[in-house]
């Protein structure tokens, strides 16, 4: 590992230098849309990178992510909110400070990851992945009738995020005052857990986890306790799910059961897909075109041909973007099976003159 | 008392109907190792081509076509797509079904927008009475057909060359391959077939009660999954238990909602799914699918 980490050429740190100062500057050059559209992209990077790890690195499939997504952003709900104004029925909640609230949902999301996990543990690949349609299911209607802490079919308030007395809300009057400190906060949390999971993949786990894909016997063989791991696995993948839902909840400030169905399930698949099946830096570009690709549709529809108006027949911006991803989704895994993640390390390569050290293989 | 005949009654019905669908699925996946999840899209295909038809050709000749066009469309997913990388994991297949599903969906359910086609089954809402019980006829219907058609198909799997062809290459596809067994065609013959069942299901899925092929039919239809994994993925035996389970536990737990209520609304949406993992949480493969065991 180190020597690889010596191989890392001036021009990618330079790079790397340049877009964390873009980012951090970003704020103050881009609209309250933009930066909207960016703190989705930010929540699903987030989630996603739990995503690619299970499916990429460990060759387990989940169709269930937005269970866990819907754990994280109910369970900050709930932890941090819960304050009653009188004539007002609100959903209950044990108003804890959103900072622990957030770390709270995170690891409630964990929490419901390892009740899962007697499946998790020993559905393999494929299986595992039907069998996750059911969580989505049974979380929806979960969502939708338990009341008394989801809000039902209305879904419930977030409460704004709020740090050492530093509220994220509009309270400076500048109008994209709160979007601009989300942006500083996503930025934060997204570039903690795509610290830890470079860990967790680059590690003794990672490894664990991609033996445990290529052969079962060879892993089992080598020491890693199989059914374990797979449950390791899903937990870990549950609780980055449950962080980027935390965070999502935040940012839409309102959650309702229906954003959390299979459709958000399948998206994930695509933005993990599209990135490049076990690659972290993949998982959140994949998440910046599927959470960007409709907004920015959307916003210019007027302009494009092709694409009609919400609300006017023909083909709306949604509906484009899905046409864009279920084609991209073919078109990666039948040519370009690295995704995203793979292209730019063949540009990368090609820059550099000299072979690269090989794309993370995707899962096969 | 006559409440639970009539519940068990078209709760067997649906379960048929379930069945055929689940057939499908484990089909492609014994011939192929595909789990399909662009099956409810190809269903979706079939029946709303058939509702579209039955205006200008009546009920049977539009769902034979309706059947054709869905047996083409999976065919032509299986020749231009799937044989292409058949030798990937199934992962990586059923990721691709997936991105077949949303190409495939988002345009029918364009094509669908809010309007309801109705099946134009000859049946209608028109109930048989035997003694205190009422049964809708076309839930009789779909139960003799279904019946017909899966003893028909248990025949033909058993007795003709070409099920015998489909058993080998599931058994062991090389083998059969040097055995002159051409598994491309019966890889396109295994999707062709599944999506003519799927046709057929999916009229009798759209047909009274229910009103008609709505944008929300394909999801309706995923509830078949449950129904195959609980008999186990590889087995089409198991195929037809999963679906009368499903179909008596959606029918139940729709009859006696009021009973239930403390479970929640819409327990019969959900109940399928929670079925499968019960079933899951005690049998990895399913009550029939084979268990494999690696020894080393």
């Amino acid at each position: 590992m180190s020597e690889r980490i010596r191989q890392i050429p001036v021009a990618g740190a330079l790079a790397a230098a340049a877009l964390a100062a873009v980012l951090l500057v970003a704020p103050l050059g881009l609209s309250g849309f933009w930066l909207q559209t960016g703190l989705f992209a930010m929540a699903g990077g987030i989630a996603a990178i739990g995503l690619t790890i299970l499916v990429g690195r460990a060759g387990q499939l989940s169709l269930g992510h937005a269970f866990f997504l819907a754990v994280g952003a109910y369970g900050y709900c709930y932890l941090a909110g819960g304050e009653q104004i009188p004539g007002v029925e609100a959903p209950a909640g044990l108003q804890l400070p959103p900072a622990v609230a957030l770390i709270g949902a995170t690891l409630l999301a964990g929490l419901a990851g390892a009740i899962f996990s007697p499946i998790a543990g020993r559905l393999q690949g494929i299986y595992l992945g039907i069998a996750s349609i059911g969580l989505v299911f049974l979380g929806q209607h979960i969502m939708f009738n338990a009341t008394g802490v989801t809000g039902g079919f209305n879904g419930r308030d977030a409460v704004d995020f709020s740090l050492f007395g530093l509220r994220f809300d509009d309270s400076s009057g500048t109008g994209s005052g709160e979007l601009t400190k989300l942006w500083y906060l996503g930025l934060f949390l997204l570039a903690v857990s795509a610290w830890v999971a470079h860990n967790l993949v680059a590690g003794r786990p990672g490894r664990a986890l991609e033996m445990l894909r290529d052969s079962e016997v060879a892993a089992a063989t080598m020491g890693v306790d199989v059914g374990r791991t797979r449950a390791t696995a899903f937990l870990v993948s549950s609780m980055f799910a449950g962080l980027g839902g935390a965070f999502l909840a935040i940012v839409y400030g309102r959650i309702v059961p229906e954003t959390f169905g299979f459709v958000l399930s399948i998206e994930f698949l695509v933005i993990v897909v599209l990135g490049g099946l076990g690659s972290v830096n993949g998982a959140i570009l994949g998440a910046i075109v599927v959470f960007g690709m409709p907004q920015v549709l959307s916003n210019y529809a007027d302009s494009l041909p092709l694409v009609a108006s919400p609300g006017q027949g023909g083909v709306g911006p949604t509906q484009l973007s899905r046409y864009l991803f279920g084609a991209a989704i073919i078109g990666v895994l039948l040519t370009a099976r690295g995704g995203l993640a793979g292209i730019g390390h063949h540009l990368r390569a090609r820059v550099n003159r000299r072979r690269a050290d090989p794309v993370p293989t995707p899962a096969p | 008392m006559n409440e639970f005949l009539e519940l068990t009654l078209s709760g067997l019905s649906l379960g048929t109907i379930y069945a055929l669908i689940a057939m499908g699925f484990v089909l492609v996946f014994k011939a192929t190792g595909v789990v399909n999840f662009a099956h409810g899209s190809i269903l979706l295909i079939g029946a709303y081509a058939a509702a579209r038809l039955q205006g200008d050709l009546g009920f049977w000749p539009a769902v034979a076509i309706g059947a054709a066009i869905a047996a083409l469309a999976a065919t032509l997913l299986d020749v231009l797509i799937m044989r292409r990388v058949r030798t990937s994991e199934p992962t990586t297949l059923a990721i691709l079904t997936l991105g077949i599903d949303i190409v495939l969906a988002t345009e029918l359910i364009r094509r669908i927008g809010s309007s309801i086609l109705t099946s134009g089954a000859p049946w209608g809402s028109e109930v048989v009475r035997i003694g205190n019980v009422v049964i809708p006829e076309a839930r009789i219907a779909a139960g003799i057909v279904a019946v017909i058609i899966i003893a028909a198909f248990g025949v033909a799997f058993r007795f003709t060359d070409w099920g015998v062809a489909m058993r080998a290459a599931a058994a062991d596809g090389r083998t059969a391959a040097l055995m002159g067994i051409r598994l491309n065609r019966v890889a396109a013959g295994a999707w062709a077939l599944a999506g003519a069942l799927a046709t057929i299901a999916g009229v009798f899925f759209t047909s009274f009660p229910s009103p008609g092929v709505d944008n929300a039919t394909g999801l309706s239809a995923l509830a078949a999954i449950p129904a195959a994994v609980i008999g186990g993925l590889d087995s089409l035996a198991g195929a037809l238990v999963g679906g009368i389970i499903i179909g008596l536990v959606a029918t139940y737990t729709a009859g006696y909602q009021g009973d239930l209520a403390f479970l929640g609304r819409g327990l019969s949406d959900v109940a399928p799914y929670t079925v499968m993992l019960i079933v899951l949480l005690f049998r990895p493969s399913g009550l029939f699918g084979e268990q494999k065991v690696t020894r080393v």
